[in-house]
């Protein structure tokens, strides 16, 4: 069984129809892709997946378990995390910080108003374990506003990891990168890949289709083409649209 | 390279040498506020209204909710205070219990219908039920006595078992609330630094990522808010005793727009201190400039259009931006307006 399920998933807004009818289950570790042009429904599939929309129609499954409509928050809960194509991080807070707001550990004691946050070493060597990964551990006690842009990108990630999450949503994480810094993300999505359950939205193809082991293209709200890199080469929409010639 | 104010010791800390600093010398203001040409009543007002600042700060400045109806909340407390005096029992401690619970209650009951929101659409909200409870307080003459106010509330002798303080005097009052307010500093103090605390002033970086993170959002507002409801009727019980009475006048919008103001002036927004700057300042200029003219008023509001203006950080911000020297807490400068229109987009 797949770790998730989305089954007929269906939104509007308004009498506009965002997603038509969207499948999609993937087994646990995988990396899933999602391409298509702008405008096309991917984020909002995110946003379905991670509980910002209520789909009007179709369901999903997180580990057989329903979570269809159910808030944000729930959805994090059962281990879903995700980064974001415009960046959303606490900008007063250090990078640090940042990251122990994200452990679970930090979340479990959320109404503990007795103790000083900043008296637990526990949370301050988490946070710093995660920032190793992403590389920002020589700039834990910089404001996130502060940081440069591909250091911010990096934190998105780290504040998803702190989760600890089952499945790692990513949108559109090379947004604004250069060069150098699509390498640095490629080294750690890459590392983080098999270990992770990650579905991501990306328009990078080169970056995608080395690391994905699906991708599905998404167009008018629906799932044109679905299959590994390889596969996509061979498919006549991709084939059309011209995306495959990274594969 | 710019750092994080975070790791200073101060946070960890339930009583930090500010702390101690400014409670030896509020502790020193009835010896020396006569010859100063002032009068111990106005330490009384200033540290009730610090209080209530602080209160009403910690949905303000910690949680980024523009709540523009606080006065309610301090009125509802100086009317809990008194009607728990004449109707359930004559106890001091009982009664500012009651006023802190029913002004929490009623905090609580607004947040369920406006937790929801934030931005402009949170303050007009608080707004509207700031008008009700105002009304309310205006027509209930049988309980409230109205525009005449609940008179006759007496200041109860504090009562610890063993010795019974009279608190009748200005001056023993201005300690017994110098206690209390001491107490309650700290406790907000560790509040605004612990997990919980922490996790309120992140979500008023970001509703949405703190939601994507699994916090449930809607609570922790509704429960700062409910706490700051509750904080500032215990100021409310206070105010009733002071003034030996409660008025539905301080649940007025414009004397709830007083306590924005002086969280503003003093800098809420970027310091825990800002309000209690703020009180001070507003309270002193309206009987310096008040004794000077009958406008201060008009005087005062455009010191706050020039801080607003020019100082949106507010007196602490601009005090602790010339320490540091470096931009870093002016680039916060329009917090104000983000504060009013929603950090994200609106809701």
């Amino acid at each position: 069984m797949a770790l998730i399920e989305a089954a007929g998933i269906h939104v509007r807004f308004g009498d506009r129809v965002v997603l038509e009818s969207i499948d999609l289950a993937v087994p646990e570790g995988e990396f899933h892709g999602l391409m298509g042009p702008n405008g096309a429904g991917k984020t909002t599939f995110f946003n379905v997946l991670t509980g910002r929309v209520k789909p009007s129609r179709g369901s999903i499954r997180l580990d057989g378990r329903d979570v269809t409509g159910l808030s944000s928050h729930r959805i994090a809960a059962h281990g879903v995390a995700r980064s974001f194509q415009i960046m959303t991080l606490f900008d007063e807070f250090s990078a640090r910080e940042n990251v122990t707001v994200g452990l679970p550990a930090f979340r479990a004691r959320g109404f503990d108003m007795r103790h000083a946050a900043a008296n637990d070493s526990g949370f301050a060597r988490s946070a710093m374990e995660i920032l190793a990964t992403v590389g920002l551990a020589d700039k834990a006690d910089i404001r996130a506003r502060d940081l440069s842009y591909g250091d911010r990108r990096a934190l998105e990630i780290a504040v998803a990891l702190a989760q600890g999450p089952r499945v790692l949503c990513l949108d559109e994480p090379t947004s604004g990168l250069g060069s150098d810094g699509v390498q640095r993300l490629a080294a750690l999505v890459g590392r983080l890949k098999g270990k992770l359950t990650i579905v991501a939205i990306e328009h990078d193809m080169e970056f995608l289709f080395a690391l994905a082991d699906r991708i599905s293209v998404i167009h008018w709200g629906q799932v044109v083409a679905r299959g590994t890199p390889h596969e996509l080469q061979q498919n006549e929409w991709v084939k059309r649209s011209n995306l495959g010639r990274f594969a | 390279m710019t750092t994080s104010p975070q790791p200073s010791s101060d946070a960890t800390r339930l009583v930090t040498p500010a702390m101690l600093v400014l409670w030896l010398v509020l502790a020193t203001v009835p010896l020396w506020i006569a010859r100063v040409g002032l009068y111990p009543y106005l330490g009384i007002e200033i540290l009730i209204w610090s209080l209530y600042a602080l209160a009403f700060n910690l949905v303000l400045g910690t949680a980024g909710l523009p709540s523009f109806g606080h006065g309610a909340y301090f009125g509802i407390g100086a009317y809990a205070f008194g009607l728990c005096q004449f109707n359930v029992v004559a106890n001091l401690w009982v009664c500012l219990v009651a006023a802190f619970a029913v002004a929490g209650l009623a905090g609580a009951l607004v947040a369920l219908f406006i937790s929801h929101r934030r931005g402009i659409y949170y303050a007009f909200m608080t707004i509207a039920f700031g008008q009700i409870f105002w009304t309310l307080a205006i027509k209930s003459h049988g309980i409230t006595g109205g525009e005449d106010g609940l008179l006759k509330i007496a200041r109860l002798p504090a009562d610890f078992g063993v010795a019974r303080f009279d608190l009748s005097d200005n001056v023993a009052f201005y300690y017994f609330v110098l206690v209390l307010f001491a107490l309650a500093v700290a406790a907000m103090w560790r509040l605004t630094h612990s997990p919980y605390g922490r996790i309120v002033a992140a979500i008023k970086q970001s509703e949405t990522r703190a939601a994507h993170l699994g916090y449930n959002v809607w609570l922790y507002k509704a429960s700062i808010f409910t706490l700051s409801a509750a904080i500032s009727g215990l100021a409310g019980g206070l105010f009733a005793m002071a003034q030996l009475a409660a008025f539905p006048d301080v649940m007025s919008l414009h004397q709830s727009g007083y306590v924005v103001m002086m969280t503003l002036v003093g800098g809420g927004l970027v310091s825990f201190w800002g309000p209690v700057v703020g009180v001070f300042v507003f309270l002193i200029a309206r009987d310096v400039i008040g004794a000077l003219t009958n406008a201060w008023m008009l005087n005062f509001g455009l010191l706050f259009i020039a801080i607003v203006l020019f100082r949106p950080e507010g007196i602490a911000g601009a005090v602790s931006a010339a320490f540091q020297k470096h931009s870093l807490i002016r680039r916060q400068g329009n917090s104000a307006m983000r504060l009013l229109f929603g950090g994200e987009r609106w809701r």
